[in-house]
């Protein structure tokens, strides 16, 4: 094992800039450090959760340069210069996103752990401009997990805010 | 002139927790920030069975930011005898203790913590700690464990045995017509989204303050103290938000332990998350064999029952559950013979998982139900009608109140019932097979003693705290709207505090109990806030409501007036200046005997429900959605319709999960569970979740508990895999009686005529 090198030795934190929710922020991050571990134990912006750590959830999804993507598979020295918006970078100040009043409308959640991905999520889906119709909501909104079940409800706040900005196609195909 | 929209006991109002939740500034356990915080990450072991042999953690010390490894060979003083670590809800048997001693008890057992000043550096560190051990033989095969099934002496005290009536073994035997099949429910993990975790706040005076992720901070304050030999008085425990539990955090888990070990021991704060991987090794669901024989004579009426199930535990502890009297309960039978073991295995103790025990057996009574109305030609839903007892058939006792006759008759209305063909086979719809399927739910409408406290300020402010739990059922919610309903404030001039131990007396979070209590508790407190004021306001000058008793006033729009004469009234804020009262604090507990209660003994309390199920499946694929359920309802009152809803809702998520997806498999020679990720342990997806109905069936109780609320946690998981298991019958007739019903176990032959 002599052949192992100290980590902290071989190698040492990176200077990055992000954009975190508007604010730029400069700092010295571990090459191992993932976004979403940075997000939460270094930012104390825990809005952003960790499910799995493996990409299989989607808890942890935010924002990346107007993307969604699994924070908890980003490398943070990866994201030097990206534009980063997580759960709490939503709102204008006390105006919320209309995803969040719609998920709140729509109870589209219990335990709440789910939340911020699939709002983030629900965000990048309709950035992307894709998803015109329930069942189309109902596949791209797949690669987040909520285990209190709450999915019939967040399609109905996610369709609530489709149909809001004219994004709908009608039901019949 | 503003309308005062009603928000109290019955109202859907929005849950009054979900800025936090949408914000992001709802902090689970692991989100509490502390400055100077340690990162523990948990080794876990290798083998299922055995003895470590050698632990070697010189590399990991050697890591740069590495504090500490804890293991057995160094940990500090821990209580030595089991009942200092038996917390309120442990079965009986020898609780386990990380890193007590070298032995190896199951499969990723916790052996080693190693605490770094990152997460970062702890992890990698971790995976350089080795361990050798010495290998015993070890059975996880459930289907071996058969020989070792037995009942213990010491019985869990939850546990409900069986009673039998009539003499079921003739009856079967002389019946005409007939059915008898053995189920197999796989073993099923919570899986939370949020993974167990501890924050750990080192006070420096040596008491503790601990976000953990628990159903009961209360259970886990007295568990720790216990442990560690320490004063209750000196641990906090706080759990403000839990990410979901479903029975995973009834019981404290590892990391707790190990985090508290690790902060005392470096008289630092510490936290402690488990990975994904390691929710596999602590509870879980029982894989249970059941077999049921059901006798009917030729027009349907049932004669004989005959039940009996085993469910899994580990060697060390005796997890029990109500398998076997639900269907005795259910149905009209004069002869009913129940039976129930378990057996042991070598991995962690199963736990309480959603509805414990009828998820199970309830579920595969309601398959057999099934096949016994195809037996006698009977439609499903018919035959159930037909064997309805509007009595506890078990104990021969009546129901404070069953609504589920209307639940059948709302759910078959709402859903199309009338239009099914009874033939399997017969709904075809393109490449895809068509089925229709119902069962019945039932679970029991439980009440705990728990208390609450209420402060009424000077200026109209209530705050309500109990130290219940919300892991997402909406206790903050109902708390809000029990002292609304009472004190007739806005839900913005209400506060609820909960989760925290330190707060008035309340059970775990489990069971169903936790509305119907602490909305009982909340509200004795708060009516007795209402007498002191009202008492207060009969005492001031002309006062129009001198002389007026409780029931001849109305507490609403922040005022008290009199019911007959609404113009003639105070408001709150004017009586506490008026009596110079700066604040009215009072702590109330609800006990199960008070307001119509006493009946316990003497009547049933359950819930009861309709299920309704369609499928659709891919004759060559095996591919089988639901594409539509409804779920009728009988629970009593209900509190919220919106949030009671979404309980349902998730109830009826996970029945379709255990009845598609949910399997952990383990692989018998490393006695492992291996699929131990969201990956291949499915859960399912938006995707996999179409229309889902329901419907709450009016059902007035002012018997079951103070409020008439008979809880929601559970009954929506209770008789829907059964409802999708009939389902898939009817579209293919074939009967799987091995849950979750997966692809390959329909191909197998479907497509053979
Ligand atoms: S935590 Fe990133 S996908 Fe699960
Ligand atoms: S709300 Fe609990 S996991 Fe989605």
């Amino acid at each position: 094992m002599s052949d192992v090198a100290p980590i902290s030795i071989a190698f040492a934190a990176m200077p990055i800039t992000l954009t975190i929710n508007g604010h730029e922020r400069r700092l010295s991050v571990e090459p191992w450090v993932t976004l979403l571990d940075l997000l939460r134990e270094r930012e104390d912006l825990t809005g952003s959760k960790k499910g799995c750590d493996h990409g299989q959830c989607g808890a942890c999804t935010v924002l990346v340069d107007g993307r969604r993507m699994n924070s908890c598979l980003k490398l943070a020295v990866s994201l030097d210069g990206a534009s980063i918006t997580t759960i709490e970078g939503l709102a204008e100040g006390d105006r919320l996103d209309p995803l969040q009043q719609a998920f709140m409308d729509h109870d589209a959640f219990q335990c709440g752990y789910c939340t911020p991905g699939q709002i983030c999520s629900a965000k990048g889906l309709l950035n992307e401009g894709r998803a015109r119709t329930r069942d189309e909501v109902r596949e791209m909104m797949s690669g987040n997990l909520c285990r209190c079940g709450a999915y019939t409800n967040i399609v109905d706040a996610v369709m609530q805010v489709l149909e809001s900005r004219g994004q709908i196609k009608e039901a019949a195909e | 002139m503003n309308v005062l929209q009603n928000v109290g006991i019955g109202s859907a109002i929005n849950r009054v927790d979900g800025l936090q939740k949408v914000t992001g500034r709802a902090r689970y356990a692991a989100e509490h920030p502390v400055p100077g915080l340690l990162h523990g990450v948990i080794v876990s072991g290798a083998i299922p069975k055995g003895r470590i042999v050698t632990l070697e953690d010189s590399e990991a010390r050697a890591v740069p930011g590495v504090v500490e490894v804890l293991s057995h060979k160094n940990r500090p003083h821990v209580a030595w005898f089991d009942r200092s670590h038996k917390d309120m809800v442990a079965p009986p048997g020898s609780p386990f203790k990380a890193l007590y001693d070298d032995k190896i008890l199951f499969s990723g057992q916790p052996i080693a913590l190693v605490i770094a000043e990152s997460f970062e550096v702890a992890r990698y560190a971790a995976s350089l700690v080795r361990a050798s051990y010495e290998v015993e033989p070890h059975n996880t095969d459930f289907h071996k464990a058969q020989a070792e099934r037995f009942m213990p002496s010491k019985k869990r005290d939850t546990y409900h045995p069986p009673k039998n009536r009539g003499d079921a073994d003739a009856a079967f035997a002389a019946a005409p017509v007939k059915v008898s099949a053995e189920y197999h429910l796989a073993t099923e993990h919570h899986n939370p989204m949020e993974m167990h975790a501890s924050t750990v706040v080192w006070e420096g005076d040596g008491s503790l303050t601990v976000f953990d992720k628990t159903q009961g901070p209360q259970n886990v304050r007295d568990y720790l103290a216990g442990v560690f030999g320490m004063s209750a008085s000196t641990i906090r425990v706080m759990n403000p938000f839990v990410g979901g539990a479903f029975g995973s955090g009834l019981r404290p888990q590892y990391q707790v332990y190990l985090a508290v070990m690790a902060a005392r021991m470096l008289q630092r704060s510490v936290r402690v998350v488990m990975t994904r991987q390691q929710m596999f090794t602590h509870g879980h669901r029982p894989e249970a064999l059941q077999s049921v024989q059901l006798g009917a004579e030729r027009d349907g009426t049932m004669t004989a029952i005959r039940n009996s199930a085993t469910t899994s535990t580990s060697r060390y502890e005796n997890n029990m559950e109500d398998v076997v009297i639900w269907g005795m309960m259910n149905y009209a039978c004069e002869n009913a013979a129940g039976e129930y073991a378990i057996a042991p295995v070598d991995t962690a103790t199963s736990t309480d998982m959603r509805a414990p025990g009828a998820a199970t057996g309830m579920t595969f009574f309601e398959m057999a139900v099934d096949e016994l109305a195809y037996a006698a030609g009977i439609d499903p839903l018919e035959f159930r009608l037909k064997n309805y007892s509007e009595t506890d058939q078990m104990n021969g006792t009546p129901f404070t109140s069953k609504a589920l006759r209307e639940a059948y008759a709302e759910g078959a209305e709402a859903f199309g019932w009338s239009r099914r063909s009874q033939a399997p086979r017969s709904m075809k719809e393109g490449r895809e097979l068509v089925g229709w399927g119902v069962a019945t739910g039932m679970w029991d409408a439980m009440f705990s003693k728990t208390s609450a406290s209420a402060r009424l300020s000077a200026n109209g402010h209530l705050e309500v705290a109990s130290a219940a739990s919300d892991i997402g059922t909406g206790t903050y919610t109902v708390m809000t709207q029990a002292a609304a309903d009472t004190l007739g404030l806005p839900v913005e001039q209400i506060a609820v505090r909960l989760g925290d131990s330190s707060l008035p007396k309340a059970p775990v979070e489990g069971g169903s109990w936790m509305a119907a209590s602490v909305g009982a508790a909340v509200q004795l407190a708060c009516r007795s806030v209402a007498e002191k004021l009202l008492s207060a306001a009969a005492k001031m000058q002309n006062s129009p409501l001198a002389g007026a008793s409780m029931e001849a006033v109305r507490f609403s729009g922040g005022r008290i007036a009199l019911r007959d004469d609404p113009a003639r009234g105070v408001a709150i804020t004017e009586v506490m200046r008026a009596s110079g009262t700066d604040v009215i604090a009072v702590e109330e507990t609800a006990s199960a005997g008070i307001s119509g209660m006493i009946s316990q003994m003497r009547k049933s309390r359950n819930t009861h429900s309709a299920i309704f199920v369609e499928v659709r499946v891919d004759e060559e694929l095996g591919v089988v959605r639901v594409t539509r359920v409804v779920n009728a309802v009988a629970a009593g009152r209900i509190i919220n319709p919106k949030t009671a809803r979404s309980q349902i809702l998730g109830g009826v998520v996970m029945g379709i999960s255990m009845a598609l997806h949910e399997e952990s498999m383990t692989d018998h020679r490393y006695g492992r569970f291996m699929n131990h990720n969201y990956a291949e342990y499915h859960v399912p997806v938006n995707a996999d979740i179409h229309d889902i109905q329901v419907i709450f069936v009016d059902e007035p109780d002012p018997e079951v508990t103070p409020l008439g609320v008979k809880g929601l946690g559970e009954i929506g998981i209770v008789g829907t895999a059964a409802a999708v298991a009939n389902a898939i019958f009817h579209a293919t007739g074939k009967r799987v009686r091995a849950l979750p019903i997966t692809i390959d176990k329909l191909v197998d032959d479907t497509v053979a005529p």
